[in-house]
């Protein structure tokens, strides 16, 4: 957009808005603008001084230009914003649905509700597909809301938090930094106090959340990490931390759990005669390796450590007597 | 020099909408000191139907009338009704969730168009949510920004549109020509509905794959939407998590949390709860359930169960 078209787009906007707040700080006119105060008084002067030469009565008054306050008095024709126009209707209404697909981000009552007022203002929505329906959720009190609410007040949460790979529910207190968003899953960065460290947490994985009394406080130098990496949080197990201690699994995976490697992180892996894959897989937990086993069913094998293999045909014995099925092992 | 353009424009503005009735280009020549100083008519013509452009780039929906008695020189208006933004009236829980979506875009286009929305409906008297004010959430697109307005435009003025389209198998980005239906999101990701005219067929594309830019083949009017067109029912053929059953399972007190998380109901009894799931794909939710063990049951359907049943069988005789 030129620069006078820029300037005039700011102005039809910034007489009505300042129209309806009369004595408003120029400081905060010009924030919310994301112009200078210096760049503000030159749009006010240039709309007070506009004047048609035999139409007296075409004017914008404007007070308080010398305080730091100002109000405009009579806004002329121009006392209404300018309708929205397409692209601008358009930039809205999809980061409303946006926002709408991804359960936890919004207050969804909030964002149904200005969804509707904002097409109906806009005259547009034509060629946009409805709003996403609300997820399916386990009943009772939303736990994203009080993660949104410790984020507004900046204060420090209770996370009651579920890691998948031990099926556990874990209890830590998070400082919170922000809600980011990968497709249609919120994550929330924030530094743990249980790990003191910086960690991610996938929003439909928090099971309960408690706003806190105390003021969320990292340690100085705790950051969250940058915005490019908010794709890669999907691709890597959040709770996956390997160190030397761990216990290094070989699994053989056939053909179907090739995928295998590309979410669980593995020392090495070698290409099998069947078309899968041999894999060494480190882990503090073995009972990581003991579920990813039972969901792969007869895709994966453990070849070692024998305890580890042991573990998985116990727990397939124990899961298939719930069924009332005894299985024979065959072990000639 | 760029301010006394600007005070020229709005000069303008505040010309045509003093009433309903049509201003002549003569009478504006006169009003206008910058149109007044132009040493031809030429020279007149040609700043005014710049500045015509200008402004109607900028959504100012100024309308020329009939050609007058006297003359035929027709005149120009800008109805205050088309030009005026409806009342919106957000609560501040709404102007938050608007402002929030707002920041989907990192496009500079989509973005500034985005900033440029929110200030028109803040200047309504709206409550003002500052930058300062809204909590660090930050949303986003998965790709594809620069293709929403093109598309969604094109669908508005039933145009036909040409694009770059690279699918999920395809080497190098294709060339693709289609009569856009609407622009529909599926868990997060963005795709457009329309008639592919090369395959003559209904196509489904999705935006992130779009590259370059979506450009206007033809004449707007140029095809119609086909009244029944379920735009969703399209996409939704993709959506391999849209649940159609149902399952109910036995869930061990303290464990298998994943489940819980999207149980539609949950009864508890001593030492376990009874969950209800819905799903789609059978072996999916039989693979996840195996996963958890002699944690969870399933109690029905019997499919289900026998599925389960044969991949924990399946583990042991492998195992051996």
């Amino acid at each position: 957009m030129a620069a006078a078209s820029a300037q005039l787009a700011r102005l039809l906007s910034l007489v009505p808005w300042l129209r309806a707040r009369p004595g408003v700080p120029k400081a905060e006119a010009a924030d919310a603008f994301g112009i200078t105060v210096q760049q503000l008084e030159k749009d006010l002067q240039l709309a007070f001084t506009c004047e048609l030469p035999g139409q007296p009565e075409v004017f914008i008054d404007i007070d308080y230009l010398d305080s730091d306050r100002v109000s405009v008095i009579d806004a002329g024709s121009i006392d209404r914003p300018l309708r929205l126009r397409s692209d601008e209707a358009v930039a809205l209404l999809v980061g409303l649905r946006a926002l709408a697909a991804v359960p936890g981000l919004a207050d969804r009552a909030a964002l149904d509700s200005a969804l509707a007022k904002v097409e109906d203002a806009a005259g547009a929505g034509r060629g946009l597909g409805p709003a996403p329906e609300p997820h399916d959720r386990a009943a009772g009190p939303d736990p994203a809301a009080a993660v949104r609410d410790a984020l507004a007040l900046r204060r420090r949460l209770h996370l009651s938090y579920w890691v998948p790979s031990r099926d556990e529910i874990t209890e830590r207190d998070v400082d919170p930094f922000r809600l980011v968003s990968v497709d249609d899953t919120a994550y929330l960065e924030g530094y743990c106090h249980a790990s003191e460290a910086v960690r991610t947490f996938r929003l439909d994985r928090v099971t309960a959340a408690v706003v806190l009394d105390e003021p969320a406080t990292p340690p100085p130098g705790q950051v969250p990490a940058g915005p490019g990496d908010a794709r890669a949080l999907r691709d890597s197990p959040a709770s996956f931390h390997p160190s030397q201690e761990d216990t290094v699994v070989v699994l053989d995976l056939g053909p179907q759990a090739r995928w295998v490697p590309e979410y669980y992180a593995c020392e090495w892996v070698q290409e099998a005669p069947d078309g899968g894959l041999r894999v060494g897989l480190r882990t503090a937990d073995p009972r990581l390796v003991v579920r990813l086993a039972l969901r792969l069913g007869g895709a994966a094998r453990v070849v070692e450590p024998p305890q580890v293999a042991a573990a998985v045909r116990e727990a397939a014995t124990e899961a298939l007597a719930e069924y009332g099925v005894s299985h024979v092992v065959d072990r000639g | 020099m760029a301010e006394s353009k600007t005070e020229r424009l709005l000069q303008l503005v505040l010309c045509l909408t003093q009433g309903q009735r049509y201003v002549t280009k003569d009478r504006l020549r006169q009003a206008i000191p910058d149109y007044a100083a132009c040493p031809t008519t030429d020279a007149f013509e040609r700043m005014f139907e710049r500045d015509k452009n200008e402004l109607r780039e900028l959504g100012v929906p100024l309308e020329t009338g009939p050609p007058g008695v006297v003359d035929d020189d027709p005149g120009y208006r800008i109805d205050r009704d088309a030009y005026a933004l409806p009342e919106v009236r957000l609560n501040r829980d709404e102007m938050t969730a608007v402002a929030l979506a707002a920041r989907v875009w990192r496009e500079p286009g989509p973005a500034s168009a985005a900033a440029r929305a929110l200030l028109k409906l803040q200047a309504d008297g709206t409550a003002t949510v500052g930058p300062a004010e809204l909590p660090p959430i930050e949303p986003r697109l998965s790709g594809g920004e620069a293709a929403f307005e093109p598309l969604i435009s094109a669908v508005g003025a039933r145009c036909r549109v040409r694009f770059q389209y690279r699918g999920p198998r395809d080497p190098v980005p294709r060339d693709r020509s289609l009569e856009p239906w609407g622009v529909v999101s599926l868990r997060g990701r963005w795709y457009v509905v329309g008639h592919d005219l090369a395959r003559a067929d209904v196509r489904v594309f999705r935006l992130s794959r779009i590259e370059g830019a979506v450009t206007a083949d033809g004449p707007p009017g140029a095809y119609e939407v086909p009244p029944d067109a379920d735009l969703r029912a399209r996409v939704d053929m993709f959506d391999a998590a849209r649940p159609t059953a149902s399952a109910t399972l036995r869930v061990r007190a303290g464990a298998g949390y994943g489940l819980r998380r999207r149980a539609q109901s949950a009864v508890r009894s001593e030492g376990h709860d009874i969950l209800t799931v819905r799903y789609r794909e059978l072996g999916v939710l039989a693979e996840e359930i195996a996963s958890y063990g002699s944690s969870v049951v399933v109690q029905e359907p019997a499919e289900l169960r026998a599925d389960v049943v044969g991949r924990l069988q399946a583990v042991l005789d492998r195992s051996r």
